[in-house]
């Protein structure tokens, strides 16, 4: 069985299109960082906890989203984002998320003006509110299932920490691609993995997802993969112009990416499917880091093929029309 | 052919240690030394809690905050030690933090209590009740004088706007038609007529005022102001609120053991009741005998962090250095708090900045569902690639399993925990490790069609094919190296994970599957090569 035997599309010539469609989505990705995508307690500080209050036998009513709530109000605690997540079994966990920091007890006054920068709507106090409303629902052993603080200054921290990693990680790209190819590769790849992140980014934002610290992760996940996909046409571009020494840049690169086009595709195939189980199976924990991990996958694809490519030919065609030895020999 | 047979032997000596350590995770009866080499399930997959906290090291000169740090580090795994956590992990991070991680812990308020108090043990005598009288109308008078300043007790403020005369009187300074009661510290502390005694609903103003600079500078010299401990048997009885000379005449220092024991019924102290006996060391013991022979009918009060826990008023000089902490305690408290004791106390109190605690109900469902997740993504990529590479695909798929167990034995001998990122490391790498094969197959199907013989099309697709394999795992493992830097915990799984499954999967295809193709196929003198 084989896809993709002898195909000679021609995908230089429509790079312009591919261009105008990246662009849009780059924007989109560019928009959602200055707007400031949506982040998790990882990197605001704030409270996080998940609590399974299922009813104990089938003739208690189902707790309700605005049930708990209430309570909360009741005690003039606002601003927490209340969810509900369907466990196995008809489980029912409730999941608390707030970034605000306590100030229930009197407003912060001056006279106690302490350097008490880390208090929060503690994730005790919700437990022994749920607990003291609902004691029929919370009496079980397995009742807390996450409970997460953060300090804002640890989440402050973090950011830079992530911005860093991802600047040194795509620095170590470029330099150990400049080694193996040559510059113009090197920048062609990092342009598609800026490419892939943002728009990344920006699906997170559209869909108002958190970008947590798993997240992060996946964000660097997709670099990695992304460029695997990029380095392996551009190994064979490398390969080509030796071989097709007479033939233009974009003909050599568009045959080049015709011959690894099923390499291309089985393998973006195997990695999205398993990343699918993973987001279809792989529970609440996990879900969100597997969908970015299949945007990355479809992304990563798209970007070797109709934006890394295509930019070795804008590089180089501007450099020369004719080629004469513009690639080093290896 | 010298190098075939060293290349033979590897592929054994990796697929032997691999089963050697992937035995252990069989439902079957071994000897110890082996099960003990498990590999280990990250906080996230089996439960438990983890804590950042920062020692609070600002009053300190700069020549004693790193000594301070370290010994905070002994201090708490010392405690943690006596707690009793299986496998915990007590690290010094960066300058001024602690980790700590508690694996298949379940009480977590326990543990929170118990790790981030700075339990400093004083004796303090109480002051005379003449110092106590004149303590209570400075405060008093300092309270009416400063009353702006302390917009929460508000309520002690007569306003004007009751007297039906105000009406006519508008526009008129708001001050002027204030009245400030003269005793609110008198009342806020006399709790059902009781002098010094906190009512719980006046508790939190009581804790505010404490917590105010300006308002405890007006203490007079010498004395200090502190609170009775909260009796966990009932929380909302009233509390003392002690007036102590602020000289410390004794230390937790000079303690040399500390025990829980239970009075007997006939106690008078603590009938029945759990209660914390302390040895002093002999130094100590002298000064306790001396203090308790200087100062007999007075107050003594054992103070730990700040609070007070008992003031029993010295009937007789105690000699032999035995002191009692009584009080309404249950059990637990008295275990944990001879736990603090005998670790002693943290050089500097610390903060706690992160915490993050994982249920032992979502650690399994985390598994369970990581596990079919890997397991479904495996069928379906070996069905797809049988379907499509036929006798080959199997080879691959054959390199596809051992390439997770020995992800799985290098997780063992590493030391390091399998996390849910790190599942979801492995799962990528399935569908990642099928791309090194990918690539060699692909190749070898060009070279084919070119027109090459089987033998030499093998040849070449490999040698071809290796190149690439090593420049694109190469940037993938640099991605990989810097967010295992970057991540801690859960995150450094992942990477982890990654960075195995790619190692494993570039020994799978370069040396392992070379080998299979070798033996199955090319040396059959095949001329034909479904692929």
């Amino acid at each position: 069985m084989r896809f993709f035997e002898n195909t000679k599309i021609d995908f230089i010539s429509k790079r312009r299109v591919a261009y105008i469609f990246s662009i849009i989505l780059i924007l989109v990705g560019i928009v959602a960082l200055i707007v400031g995508p949506k982040f998790s307690i990882d990197f605001t500080g704030g409270v996080s906890l998940e609590l399974d209050m299922t009813a104990p036998t089938p003739e208690h009513p189902a707790l309700s989203i605005d049930q708990v709530r209430q309570v909360l109000i009741d005690e003039g605690i606002t601003d927490v984002e209340i969810q509900t997540i369907k466990g196995s079994d008809d489980q029912v966990f409730f999941l608390f998320k707030t970034q605000k920091v306590d100030d229930s007890f009197e407003v912060q006054t001056e006279a106690g003006q302490d350097e008490e920068e880390e208090s929060f709507v503690s994730t005790a106090r919700i437990i022994n509110l749920m607990r003291t409303h609902f004691p029929e629902y919370t009496d079980k052993p397995g009742f807390i299932r996450l409970q997460e603080e953060v300090g804002p200054r640890i989440g402050e921290e973090l950011k830079g920490k992530a911005i860093m990693a991802i600047l040194i990680a795509l620095l170590g790209i470029i330099i150990y691609i400049w080694w193996r190819f040559e510059f113009t590769f090197g920048v062609a790849a990092v342009i598609a993995l800026f490419h892939d992140i943002l728009i990344t980014v920006g699906i997170f934002f559209i869909t108002g997802k958190e970008i947590s610290l798993a997240i992060v992760a996946a964000l660097l996940t997709i670099v990695g993969y992304s460029l695997n996909d990029t380095i392996v046409v551009f190994d064979r571009i490398r390969e080509d112009l030796k071989i097709y020494r007479k033939e233009s840049y974009s003909s050599v690169i568009n045959h080049s990416i015709n011959e690894t086009l099923s390499r291309t595709v089985i393998t973006s195939l195997t990695t999205f499917v398993v990343v699918f189980c993973l987001y279809l199976l792989g529970g609440s924990v996990i879900r969100d880091f597997a969908f970015a991990l299949m945007i990355g996958v479809i992304v990563g694809t798209y970007s070797s093929i109709f934006v890394a490519s295509p930019l070795l030919v804008e590089f180089f065609g501007k450099r020369q029309t004719t080629r004469k030895g513009g690639i080093k020999k290896r | 052919m010298k190098n075939r047979k060293f290349r033979n032997i590897l592929i054994l000596a990796v697929l032997l240690v691999t089963i050697y350590f992937l035995i252990p995770l069989l439902p079957i009866e071994l000897p110890d030394f082996w099960t003990d080499r498990r590999v280990r399930l990250g906080l996230d997959l089996q439960g438990g809690m983890q804590i950042m906290m920062e020692v609070d090291h600002h009053e300190l000169p700069e020549a004693e905050r790193d000594d301070a740090v370290l010994s905070a580090v002994e201090i708490v795994r010392n405690r943690i030690d006596q707690f009793g956590v299986a496998e915990p992990s007590i690290q010094r991070v960066g300058r001024n933090r602690i980790m700590v991680q508690l694996p298949g812990l379940q009480e977590f308020d326990r543990a929170r209590e118990l790790i981030g108090r700075t339990a400093l043990l004083e004796f303090k005598l109480l002051a005379t009740s003449e110092q106590i009288d004149q303590t209570r109308e400075r405060l008093d008078q300092y309270l009416q004088e400063n009353i702006d300043d302390y917009p929460f007790l508000d309520r002690f403020v007569l306003h004007e706007e009751d007297d039906p005369m105000r009406g006519i009187l508008e526009d008129e300074e708001d001050d002027e038609f204030e009245e400030v009661a003269g005793d609110i510290f008198s009342r806020l502390t006399s709790s059902q007529g009781m002098p010094m005694m906190v009512s719980n609903q006046d508790l939190p103003y009581v804790q505010r005022l404490l917590e105010s600079e300006s308002f405890m500078e007006n203490i007079p010299s010498g004395l200090m102001l502190a609170l009775e401990r909260e009796n966990r048997l009932d929380p909302r009885a009233d509390r003392e609120l002690f007036v102590l000379l602020e000289k410390t005449e004794l230390t937790g220092n000079m303690l040399e053991n500390a025990s829980v024991r239970i009075g007997d019924g006939t106690d008078l102290q603590s009938p029945n009741r759990p209660y914390v006996s302390l040895r002093f060391n002999r130094e100590g013991a002298r000064i306790f005998e001396m203090i308790t022979g200087q100062n007999i009918r007075r107050r003594l009060a054992i103070v730990l962090d700040g609070v007070v826990y008992t003031a029993p008023t010295i009937q007789d000089r105690i000699r032999g250095g035995e002191a009692r902490i009584t009080g309404n305690f249950t059990l637990e408290e008295t275990q944990d708090l001879v736990i603090v004791l005998r670790a002693g106390n943290l050089p500097a109190p610390v903060n706690i900045i992160e915490e993050r605690t994982v249920g032992p109900t979502l650690g399994a469902d985390s598994v369970r569902s990581g596990l079919s997740a890997a397991l479904f993504g495996l069928i379906i990529v070996m069905i797809f690639i049988i379907i499509y590479y036929r006798v080959p695909g199997i080879i691959a798929n054959l390199a596809l399993i051992v390439n997770m167990g020995i992800i799985m034995a290098a997780l063992t001998i590493l030391g390091a925990a399998l996390t849910m990122p790190g599942i979801a490391g492995i799962i990528l790498t399935i569908g990642m490790a099928v791309d090194a094969n990918v690539l060699i197959f692909e190749r070898i199907r060009e070279e084919l069609k070119s027109g090459k013989t089987v033998r030499s099309a093998v040849d070449a697709g490999f040698s071809r094919a290796i190149v690439t394999i090593l420049d694109a795992n190469i940037t993938t493992l640099i991605t990989a190296i810097v967010l295992y830097q970057f991540g801690t915990g859960p995150i450094r799984g992942f990477a982890v994970t990654l960075s195995l499954g790619i190692l494993a999967s570039m020994f799978t295809a370069i040396v392992m599957v070379k080998a299979l193709f070798e033996a199955v196929i090319t040396n059959k003198n095949r001329t034909e090569l479904s692929i």
